[in-house]
């Protein structure tokens, strides 16, 4: 990795820089942005359309979630005892119970619609994993930034964090942490601790990650002519990190950012999994699966549809963020 | 080389320590200011002040923070001694302390667990690496065929599905269904067929898995090192392309893939956690989350110690590898 992600744009002119004027006429005569190029790129790649399409959709059905379930469902928490064999504990009906009425049949034992549950359970997945996504890439971003523009003794310090982090078994802490965490914090209560402290934890560890790219980039970037301008002429340390080097990391971030998101889906699943998400009766897809340890042999059903809700919302946001990564790629091609 | 390898384990005892450290402080400080009591944790709540002051003073509870780490530190090393009074327990060297729970000793129930983790970790391991590297090396020679695509379109599925739904997915079709298998554990030593038939499964799904993300990277990494000029060099000396390939070409790719499975086999190693929890295996991973749902503080410090103890020697372990892998590493 020789060129910096802006390379591309920024050495097809190499006036710009000198004259700032004649940066933004040129820019409307023949140079494109990178945000025009990766664009014109994305809106080729088929798969990471239906990927975006996919992730849109599913974005559109959390914030949504109450009117879904209001026309098409029941509510998440009612229980449907008449659906339910009294002799097995079985959802009544093959297949788990799926009629016109319950679109994805019942939970065992209890009733409760399972589409409901999948709706809401949408809302907890992608509200922590984006959450936590962000809580990541604004620390990694501030911390790999002063790393790697700074150097010296903050660098040593900032950097062997980072290795202290990652060295972490962090599964583990996790769950450790949410289990001695008390129940009501700072006001908050119910579900919503829970989700503060996920968002939190997970953004905790993540941002390691985002901090070692942004400091690398920030070391390469840093040496560049365009920063000694700046710096030449008096530009302040906050004017040139946060308005000349930010910018131009925000490819790699953006790219980071994307990927990161399917992640923390997998890891909020995995937790509540464990019994360290969101707590009953909230509905969410990892503790789902969890309740279908002690009913899948009987009822399979129950555990392939959340299942299958993470499976498709992972590989979409995989194929999706691939797909920006590839458009935001300087060495791509098309 | 020599000053290398005495700062890199400086600096993996300095990982323990503060590991260690977080740890304790999680579980001693937390509850505190949460307004409860690791007294109380231990003996359970219905019991009477007396106990919770034995208890208090011989665990020694009351201790500052560091006291108390130092004195956890000293029974790893030499054992410790419990003391309340005249009722004195013993615990020698390494103590992890007793389980508030069982009360049996930590380190006998860490050594029990830890070949569960290392059989399945190993096999998987194997599997993985083998499959993975393989077909990422196929897919980047063969690029944009209909071998690439399908591998790669498995490969993505592979990295966007989590293990407890795959795993019940096995144990559903081929140990339930068509009764192929037998799930309950076994060590190696008491019964090799039923060790290897409960590790079965767990294996192939966990390797699935991971040889997803090892088929992409090796495919990612190997098309950018085709394009080196050291590799068209390689071919302008007239080797046959077996040789550039299996020489000089995967000798670079093997770094990054190095780099990932130090960082995976020691996270798999302190305790497969979702896989272990979804096959019911006895290992380090399913003993930690039984534990933490006790609130079992020892063991949860002994489980988490022994995982960041494999993190950082695997680490090491890779950072050496690098050198002997790939000639343009050197260690300094």
């Amino acid at each position: 990795m020789t060129a910096p992600l802006h390379g591309t744009t920024k050495d097809a002119e190499p006036v710009a820089s000198v004259d700032v004027a004649a940066n933004a006429v040129k820019a409307s005569v023949e140079g494109r942005s990178l945000r025009q190029i990766a664009w014109t790129r994305l809106k080729r790649d088929k798969l990471a359309l239906a990927g975006g399409a996919v992730v849109l959709f599913l974005v559109l059905v959390a914030i949504f979630a109450p009117l879904i379930v209001s026309v098409l469902g029941h509510p998440p928490n009612e229980f449907h005892q008449e659906e339910i064999d009294p002799l097995f504990g079985t959802p009544k009906g093959s297949m788990g119970g799926i009629s016109s009425e319950f679109l994805f049949g019942v939970e065992p034992s209890n009733g409760r619609d399972v589409f409901s549950r999948i709706v809401y359970g949408a809302r907890i997945s992608l509200l922590v994993a984006f959450l936590a996504a962000v809580v990541a890439v604004a620390l990694g971003t501030v911390f790999g930034i002063i790393a790697g523009y700074f150097g010296g003794w903050i660098d040593t310090v900032i950097s062997r964090t980072m290795d202290m982090l990652l060295a972490f078994p962090q599964l583990l802490f996790i769950i450790s942490l949410v289990s001695v965490l008390p129940n009501d914090l700072l006001g908050l209560s119910g579900s919503g601790v829970r989700i503060a402290i996920l968002v939190s934890v997970i953004g905790f560890f993540g941002w390691p990650y985002v901090g070692r790219i942004v400091r690398g980039q920030t070391l390469s970037l840093r040496e560049k002519e365009y920063i000694e301008a700046a710096r030449s002429l008096g530009a302040g340390r906050r004017y040139i990190l946060f308005r000349e080097l930010l910018p131009n990391l925000v490819a790699p971030i953006t790219v980071y950012a994307t990927l990161m998101i399917p992640t923390n889906i997998l890891t909020e699943a995995a937790l509540s999994f464990l019994g360290a998400g969101v707590k009953p009766p909230t509905a969410s897809w990892g503790q789902m699966l969890s309740d279908a340890v002690g009913t899948y042999q009987d009822d399979p059903m129950f555990m392939i549809i959340p299942g299958l809700a993470i499976f498709i919302t992972v590989l979409a946001f995989n194929l999706f963020g691939d797909g920006v990564r590839d458009a935001l790629d300087p060495k791509g091609t098309r | 080389m020599l000053a290398y390898l005495i700062r890199r384990l400086f600096a993996v005892i300095m990982m323990l320590l503060v590991v260690t450290l977080t740890t304790f402080a999680i579980f001693f400080m937390i509850p505190k200011w949460a307004g409860s009591d690791p007294a109380l944790l231990f003996v359970g709540k219905q019991s009477d002040p007396e106990a919770i002051e034995g208890i208090r003073q011989k665990l020694s509870l009351d201790d500052p923070l560091l006291v108390q780490f130092w004195h956890f530190i000293e029974g790893l090393f030499v054992g410790r001694d419990y003391a309340n009074g005249n009722d004195v327990t013993h615990c020698p060297a390494p103590c992890f302390g007793y389980s508030f729970r069982t009360e049996q000793a930590v380190w006998p129930q860490l050594t029990d667990a830890m070949p569960v983790t290392l059989s399945l970790a190993a096999g998987a391991c194997v599997l993985w690496l083998v499959g993975g590297v393989a077909a990422g090396v196929v897919s980047a020679l063969r690029r944009g065929t209909l071998w690439d695509r399908a591998a790669m379109g498995v490969a993505l599925a592979g990295v966007s599905l989590p293990i407890y739904f795959t795993g019940l997915l096995s144990l559903a079709v081929f140990s339930y269904q068509l009764n192929w298998v037998d799930v309950d554990y076994k060590s190696l030593g008491d019964d090799p067929g039923v060790w290897f038939q409960s590790l079965v499964l767990p294996w192939i799904t966990l390797a699935f898995l991971y040889a997803a993300t090892y088929a992409r990277l090796t495919r990612a990494t190997m098309l950018e090192i085709m394009g080196e000029d050291y590799i068209r060099t390689a071919r302008a000396k007239g080797l046959r392309e077996r040789v550039v390939i299996g020489r000089h070409a995967m000798r670079s790719t093997w770094t990054p893939i190095l780099t990932l499975l130090g960082l995976d086999l020691g996270a798999l190693l302190g305790g497969a956690v979702l896989t272990e929890t979804t096959y019911n295996l006895p290992g380090l991973g399913r003993l930690a989350v039984t534990a933490i749902s006790n609130k079992d503080l020892p063991v949860i410090l002994g489980v988490t110690l022994m995982a960041a103890l494999f993190i950082v020697v695997a680490n090491l372990i890779v950072d050496l590898l690098y050198a002997v892998v790939d000639p343009r590493v050197r260690l300094g």
